[in-house]
């Protein structure tokens, strides 16, 4: 017999719901531990959505974070952040740093003679260091920005939601979206503690992993759908149990590809996507996990029609009655 | 779903042939590029050189030469957002109004009585006269200068907004006036920015106006965004004014028709000019750069017919007078006039570096900005940053497929095969689809493209995996098969939808990269979907064909 490798094998049996409580417990509470995170310790929003002007300065010879700091401190700006870049592929000649500097103009970006006042003193520091990327937001911009990424992420979890009810049932949808937020959620709420920087491209990412999240819980439905018309009698709970086992080597299959290509980005993609793809491996993680643990728990909750035979609403069946229905 | 037609096998076939044959021209990136501004290049100027010839003939023209468009922050280059000033516009509108309302009123003086202009917000003109007992006559002058908007929303109304409160009335733009203007002012300003950005000459410079009043204005290949913003930033408004006295205060009271403008090299001394132009730069024709007679950088211009006419006639009646250049509300330059200057040519000079001057001969041959932009969001990413991330996007592309591969040969053996050959073409079909389409590649997209590597496999594991059931429960191969194919089926289509809406959200909601992602990643959905339910199909179904298994290990 030829070799497969089978993450997971022919026949499981896994009572997924034996410690529903425990799971679902732990996913509640980090969503509140998030909550509570992004209102205390706040985000480390990038000039996209706070305004203002990040250089990223590159220089074959090292430096001292603290003597760019003396070098600029004299210019009088008083939001000023320098932090060093590190990535695997930068040799001992590539000296990389991230310097942030707050809004300074109420309508517009960074002025270009403050730009060159920076450039300036920075080259006096180090006569060999290049200026890569300079980019400058002003926060009549940012602010729209942030908007129209709450209105993103809205329209995004609203959009998919429709499209669920539309094909299976409204319980489904709600299961559905409850997984989705709480996977926004963690994922801002990782953010959040790392102090990753956040910005528009960790939307993309946000967006993306709801996409995926909700692919998996998609095909989990899917699988439940066919077995509550196949199994008319069996208890919902049974059900899901023995859907979630059915699916679940395709569930770790899928997740186990991505975040093979994710991982491959993350270490070789360079440090300018980083956090993109933190961001998005993350949320293919805690989307795996949400599907198995929260989306089907929320419809277990709710119940389902079981007679998909009939129109009458009354026939829907509780799990808790755990009736036969002819 | 085992019986695929031969039509349908070769148009399978065909369509991946075609996606590889327009995903070639990206493997030699550099010369397909240098072979397409080549070609664009002999077609605009209509000269040949060698050099062009060789750029050509580097690709044959008989291949595809569309490549992927690289976004800002692969090539590097300028990004900036504009906003552009509508209200100046308003403002000039008004104060041009006056004029002709001041001489309208005067001529009944005998019963409104005094006139005159008194402090009111930009952008509106408040009148007072004596008489207040004849306003109604007044506002009914006024309204003669109003006219009917012409547009579908503004129908039926009038330009004019005015109003009338004791002796003053207040005139302004109505509102619906106001959209209108403000549209063309838009409109007007993107054309001009994309002259003076075309006439540098940079590579597929993207200008496109974002909602009401803002111009997103990208720039590959430029050093920075300040070089673009000298560029953009000016408005270039040239006009040719007579001097009616040069004096060193700048609170100098000016007479009626007249302004005091602020010389541009020599501090402290200001000029008295009459406010109506002899001539505007709106009647130049060419602007070159040049030398003036003492060998400092100059621009030599040329009027148009009517522009020379009387700039010809101006200057022979005032032999000995000093003439102000003005330039945005700066006198360059006065020289006074030693003869008429009837050919319609002239130059202009004064302290500017060369660069300056081709600067400002480029932005006099593009015209004036209508009005002012504010820079919003400025972006500059150096090419060597592009560069690197283009390389590190590679590299990591590279390693995840080849990754992904071994991990799905590892779990499928030969039906893994076929879906990882389902992957490499799923690659190779997004960055055709993208060249054709002429879609931007952008850093994010480089990740969603190694995310759909990821994702791609989904469909062919949902069906592997159903049918690796089906076999369990017992079933002949080309029966577990062809189950397999068709359960899946509604599994893999509402996966990809719910993807799809989230990429469509992207899409229309965000900007740049973000936008950039939403491409790639929606193509990648289309392409994935095709490859995983068509092409693994096909290479099972053949497969079946040649070797009639009875049992299938999967």
């Amino acid at each position: 017999m030829a070799f497969r490798l089978k993450l997971v094998p022919d026949h499981t049996r896994i009572d997924f719901f034996r410690w529903q409580w425990l799971t679902f417990g732990t996913s509640m509470a980090a969503m509140l531990a998030s909550v509570i995170l992004i209102f205390t310790v706040g985000l480390n929003f990038g000039i996209d959505f706070k305004g203002g002007t990040t250089i990223r300065t590159e220089s074959p010879t090292a430096f001292e974070v603290g003597d760019y700091r003396n070098a600029l401190s004299d210019l009088g700006f008083s939001d000023l952040a320098i932090t060093e870049v590190f990535d695997p592929s930068f040799g001992a000649d590539r000296n990389v740093a991230m310097i942030r500097i707050g809004t300074t103009d109420e309508t517009g970006s960074v002025t270009p003679e403050e730009l060159n006042r920076i450039e300036a003193a920075l080259q006096q520091v180090d006569p060999e260091i290049t200026f890569a990327a300079v980019e400058s937001v002003g926060p009549k911009v940012s602010a729209e920005l942030i908007q129209t990424a709450f209105y993103a992420v809205g329209a995004a979890c609203l959009g998919i939601m429709a499209y669920i009810w539309l094909r299976f049932e409204w319980q489904f949808s709600i299961g559905a979206v409850v997984s989705l937020i709480h996977d926004v959620l963690l994922t801002v709420g990782l953010f959040s503690l790392f102090q990753l920087k956040f910005d528009l491209t960790t939307i993309a990412a946000l967006l993306t992993t709801l996409g995926f999240s909700c692919n998996d819980t998609v095909v989990v439905f899917d699988r439940l759908r066919e077995n509550l018309m196949k199994y008319k009698t069996r208890p919902l709970i049974d059900l899901m149990n023995l859907t979630t086992n059915e699916t679940l080597s395709r569930t770790i299959m899928t997740a186990v590809t991505t975040a093979i290509a994710l991982t491959a980005m993350l270490i070789f993609g360079g440090d300018v996507i980083r956090d993109f793809v933190i961001a998005m491996l993350f949320g293919v993680i805690v989307g795996c996990y949400s599907t198995i643990y929260v989306a089907k728990n929320i419809v277990l909750w709710l119940g389902v029609k079981r007679d998909w035979s009939k129109k009458d609403p009354k026939l829907a069946a509780s799990p808790f009655e755990n009736a036969e229905r002819p | 779903m085992l019986q695929i037609d031969r039509w349908k096998r070769i148009l399978i076939i065909g369509l991946c042939i075609i996606g590889i044959g327009f995903a070639v021209p990206n493997l030699f990136y550099g010369t397909v590029e240098s072979h397409n501004d080549a070609v664009a290049e002999i077609e605009r100027t209509g000269v040949e050189t060698p050099e062009l010839a060789a750029a050509r003939d580097g690709w044959p023209s008989w291949l595809p030469s569309s490549v992927v468009a690289l976004g800002l922050d692969l090539r590097g280059g300028a990004h900036l957002l504009g906003e552009v000033r509508v209200a100046e516009v308003h403002k000039a509108r008004m104060d041009a109004l006056w004029p002709e309302l001041r001489r309208a009123l005067a001529d009944e003086r005998a019963t409104l009585g005094a006139i005159r202009r008194t402090p009111s917000p930009e952008g509106t003109l408040r009148i007072e006269i004596e008489n207040a007992a004849n306003i109604a006559r007044a506002v009914e002058i006024v309204r003669g200068f109003s006219t009917p908007v012409t547009s579908l929303t503004g129908a039926g109304q009038q330009s004019l907004a005015i109003q009338q409160a004791g002796n003053a009335i207040t005139v302004q733009l109505s509102d619906a006036e106001k959209a209108v203007t403000d549209d063309r002012t838009v409109q007007q300003s993107v054309e001009i920015i994309r002259r003076r950005v075309d006439e540098v000459g940079t590579r597929e410079p993207t200008i496109v106006r974002q909602g009401a009043d803002r111009i997103l204005i990208q720039v590959p290949g430029i050093g920075s965004a300040e070089e673009l913003k000298a560029l953009i930033g000016t408005t270039a408004k040239l006009t040719f004014n007579s001097v009616v006295a040069t004096g060193t205060a700048p609170q100098a009271r000016p007479g009626v028709g007249q302004l005091v403008l602020p010389s541009a090299d020599q501090d402290g001394v200001f000029y008295t000019l009459d406010e109506n132009p002899v001539v505007t730069g709106e009647e130049l024709t060419n602007a070159m750069p040049g030398t003036d007679p003492n060998g400092q950088p100059a621009v030599d211009f040329t009027f148009n017919p009517s522009g020379a006419r009387k700039f010809g006639a101006y200057t022979s009646a005032n032999i000995g007078q000093p003439f102000a250049i003005v330039l945005d509300d700066q006198v360059i330059s006065a020289p006074v006039i030693r003869s008429a200057i009837p050919g319609g040519t002239g130059q202009i000079s004064g302290s500017m570096d060369f660069d300056g001057a081709n600067r400002l001969a480029v932005l006099l041959r593009a015209g004036a900005l209508p009005a002012q932009l504010d820079f919003l969001e400025e972006r500059t990413i150096g090419p060597e940053l592009g560069q690197d991330s283009i390389d590190a996007g590679r590299v990591s592309s590279v390693i995840a497929t080849a990754a992904v591969v071994a991990y799905m040969i590892a779990s499928y053996g030969l039906f893994g095969a076929f879906a990882s050959i389902s992957v490499i073409l799923n690659v190779i079909l997004i960055l055709s689809v993208m060249s054709v389409m002429g879609a931007t590649l952008t850093l994010p997209g480089i990740a969603g493209i190694v995310l759909t590597v990821g994702t791609a496999v989904d469909a062919n594991v949902i069906i592997y995996e159903r049918i690796r059931e089906e076999l369990r429960a017992g079933k002949r191969v080309a029966k577990a098969i062809s189950d397999g194919f068709n359960e899946a089926m509604s599994a893999i289509i509402d996966a990809n939808v719910t993807s799809f809406i989230a990429a469509a959200v992207m899409f229309f909601l965000g900007s740049g990269p973000v936008k950039g992602f939403a491409v790639t990643l929606t193509i990648g959905l289309v392409t994935s979907v095709f490859t995983a339910l068509f092409l693994t199909r096909l290479m099972i179904v053949l497969w079946l064909e040649w070797r009639k298994p009875k049992e299938l290990i999967l």
